[in-house]
């Protein structure tokens, strides 16, 4: 009754492609924006950023570039907790070397380094498919992670092999470092959420998208009707290993300040990804937040419902969290493949007769 | 004879005993491939699942006693029996045989015809629950695993390399045992497959599953039946590591480890599995041998991967696998 498309005429191309050509969904997306943009920065407290917001929107970057490779390009990678922490030491390396350069422009450009090490990690999956290429990019996540521990240039000889993020700032505030309020971080991690779901949505509903698609369905009926395979399968490990980049940045420089490469982005960080993306729902940009989220919540509430209700030893929370997300992953894999955001679409579809039978 | 040459000889003595290790935990995934299609990740998790079983049986825990403690508030550990090595390995087995009912009647009935690598990540799934289950069931503590092998230096070989060469080499027993065991199970396993009514039933699933359930072979038997070997294999795989190096998480990550071993055999081919894990235990020993005190050590992480995905640019399919042909 209230979500429907009767009455809302187009009299443009322009209004009949935009990214949201329901007015009610385009009402309800600016209304987050807003929200998320104005009302939460009001209200914030450390608590809350330190436990779900940074988390959801950090993951939430990794899980749009993880889709973009699995969900739309179909070609399985394990090795994003690599990529983040290419992101996380070039942004370090970046922020140490560059201390006068906005660390804005530091963000970005760890995306852009961790990119070209995606495309070079990305190269063997010309050659091999499916889970060969699965198990291949396990090559990247131990690998990296090796040499950032190892190669003492990376940490900048600190003694504890550890890299901390100094203090920097965006218009006089700071966003980095020991002494930062909970808004800022959280608005400086939402506009860089804000801007690569935008690139990524849009760039997915164009041709490059379409590309993507046509490789993920089959590849070499792509090829022969003019997709150049080459180009569509680095440039899907280009983009989605600059989005990772990114969010292995802030994860590192705005999140934990500090950090102990084979602890934070082991292959646990990689497969976490992959799970937001599979429960969100394979070849979505809502299903990547979705995931995230749900992802980000779960310890959270598990924490607080056994640990704190219950009164539970944590390392028993623990075990039943992992034995929660594995069956969680079976079940959405059996029960609804197309994650959450499926749940989401036929949500949307029930709603557009509601309460009418017809 | 130099030093260096004697020292880097026992390194690959050493290296073919890891690779026969690796080999034997290649092998679970191996046969589970060719008969479902399905890439098993949580083989590793499987291995320690089976050992930590082991123990707990051998020792007489009570399972779940964690849970049971935090929810009634009292104070159970351990019955006041144990059992003999034999006996739990046996109820262990019995243990596994469920496992693989269990695994195939809840999940894998339910995605036959799905595409493989949707069948994977459900294994990465089954792997994280069987992680935190065996943790909840039965610990996540170190635990030690006596089953009555031998361990330490071989002096045989000490002795008589020691009078060949002026120095003795440090085999361990532990190596010894396991590599003869290996041989045994992947013989067993041959002949099992290529002479006995279930082996043949076996390798005809794993050719065409349709045709064999057209000429009356029951499916969900064969997929059991498989899952079973595969939990026996990784039994023998956790004894063996568990016996090594504590039954503890690590274990798991064996798995991880018998990976680049099947992509370099190919992923249908047991003697692929076998020539693969020697070719990696010999050269990642031999790599960190050489290479290690150079770029900083600890090379074995990766080697091993770097090695498997530079020889897939150039044969895909593995050096035993079935050449992929792609039709559209």
């Amino acid at each position: 009754m209230f979500y429907r498309e009767a009455g809302d005429f187009k009299t443009s191309y322009k209004a009949d492609s935009q990214t949201f050509p329901i007015k009610f969904d385009r009402y309800r997306y600016y209304a987050v924006l807003f929200v998320a943009f104005a009302l939460i920065p009001l209200v914030i407290n450390d608590y809350w950023v330190n436990a779900i917001f940074m988390p959801f929107l950090i993951y939430s970057i990794a899980a749009i570039g993880l889709n973009i490779l699995v969900g739309y390009c179909g070609q399985v990678s394990l090795g994003t907790g690599g990529f983040m922490a290419v992101g996380a030491y070039a942004v370090y390396k970046l922020m140490t070397a560059f201390p006068e350069v906005n660390i804005f422009f530091h963000v970005i450009l760890a995306g852009g380094i961790t990119a070209f090490v995606g495309v070079l990690f990305g190269l063997p999956s010309l050659r091999i498919k499916g889970f060969y290429l699965a198990v291949a990019t396990l090559a990247a996540q131990f690998f990296l992670v090796w040499l950032f521990n190892r190669v003492p240039w990376f940490y900048n000889y600190s003694a504890s092999g550890q890299i901390s993020a100094p203090e920097r700032t965006v218009f006089g505030i700071e966003v980095t470092g020991a002494n930062t309020d909970a808004w800022a971080t959280y608005l400086f991690c939402l506009v860089f959420t804000f801007v690569c779901a935008l690139i990524a949505r849009n760039l997915t509903r164009g041709a490059q998208g379409r590309k993507w698609m046509a490789i993920r369905d089959m590849d070499i009926a792509a090829e022969i009707i003019g997709v150049d395979p080459l180009k569509a399968k680095l440039s899907a490990f280009a983009v989605s290993s600059f989005f990772v980049g990114i969010s292995g940045a802030l994860f590192f420089a705005v999140y934990l300040g500090a950090v102990e490469v084979g602890e934070v982005f082991g292959i646990n960080k990689s497969f976490l990804v992959l799970f937001m993306v599979i429960i969100g729902g394979l070849g979505s940009i809502f299903g990547s937040f979705a995931g995230a989220a749900f992802l980000v919540l779960l310890p959270v509430f598990l924490k607080n419902a056994l640990v704190g209700g219950l009164g539970w030893p944590t390392d028993l929370a623990a075990h039943l969290e992992f034995m929660i997300v594995g069956a969680l992953i079976i079940v959405f894999l059996i029960a609804e493949p197309h994650g959450l955001a499926q749940l989401w679409r036929v949500a949307k579809e029930k709603l557009r007769l509601w309460p009418f039978p017809h | 004879m130099p030093d260096q040459l004697i020292f880097a000889m026992e390194v690959t003595l050493n290296g073919l005993m890891a690779g026969v290790l690796y080999a034997l935990v290649a092998l679970g995934f191996v046969l589970i491939y060719k008969a479902s299609g399905i890439f098993n990740y949580a083989q590793g998790v499987m291995a320690l699942f089976a050992a930590l079983t082991l123990v707990g049986i051998m020792e007489g825990q009570v399972p779940f006693s964690h849970l049971i403690n935090a929810i009634f508030g009292t104070d159970v550990h351990h019955f006041s029996w144990s059992v003999p090595a034999l006996g739990a390995i046996l109820l262990t087995m019995a243990v596994m045989v469920f496992l693989a009912w269990a695994v195939n009647k809840i999940i894998f009935r339910h995605l036959v015809n799905q595409e493989p690598i949707i069948l994977f990540m459900a294994t990465i799934g089954l792997a994280y629950f069987m992680e935190g289950f065996g943790d909840m069931m039965w610990g996540s503590d170190i635990k030690k695993l006596d089953v009555g092998l031998p361990q330490g230096l071989n002096m045989v070989i000490d002795e008589t390399t020691y009078g060949m060469f002026g120095y003795g080499f440090f085999i361990d027993n532990l190596d010894l045992i396991a590599t003869v065991i290996a041989i045994l199970l992947v013989s067993v396993l041959v002949i099992f497959s290529q002479y006995t009514k279930q082996g043949r039933a076996m390798r005809a699933v794993a050719d065409d599953h349709q045709a064999a359930l057209s000429v009356g072979v029951s499916l969900n038997f064969i997929w059991v039946m498989v899952w079973s070997l595969a939990g026996f294999v990784a039994l023998v795989a956790g004894i063996m590591w568990g016996t090594k190096s504590g039954v503890q998480f690590s274990l798991s990550l064996i798995a991880l480890k018998a990976l680049p071993v099947l992509m370099l055999g190919g992923f249908t081919s047991i003697p692929g599995a076998i020539v693969g894990g020697l070719i990696i235990g010999v050269g990642e020993k031999l790599f960190e041998f050489l290479m290690g005190p150079i770029v900083g050590g600890a090379t074995e992480n990766w080697f091993a991967y770097v090695l498997a995905l530079i020889f897939l640019v150039f044969r895909p399919q593995g050096l035993f696998g079935e050449k992929i042909i792609e039709r559209v």
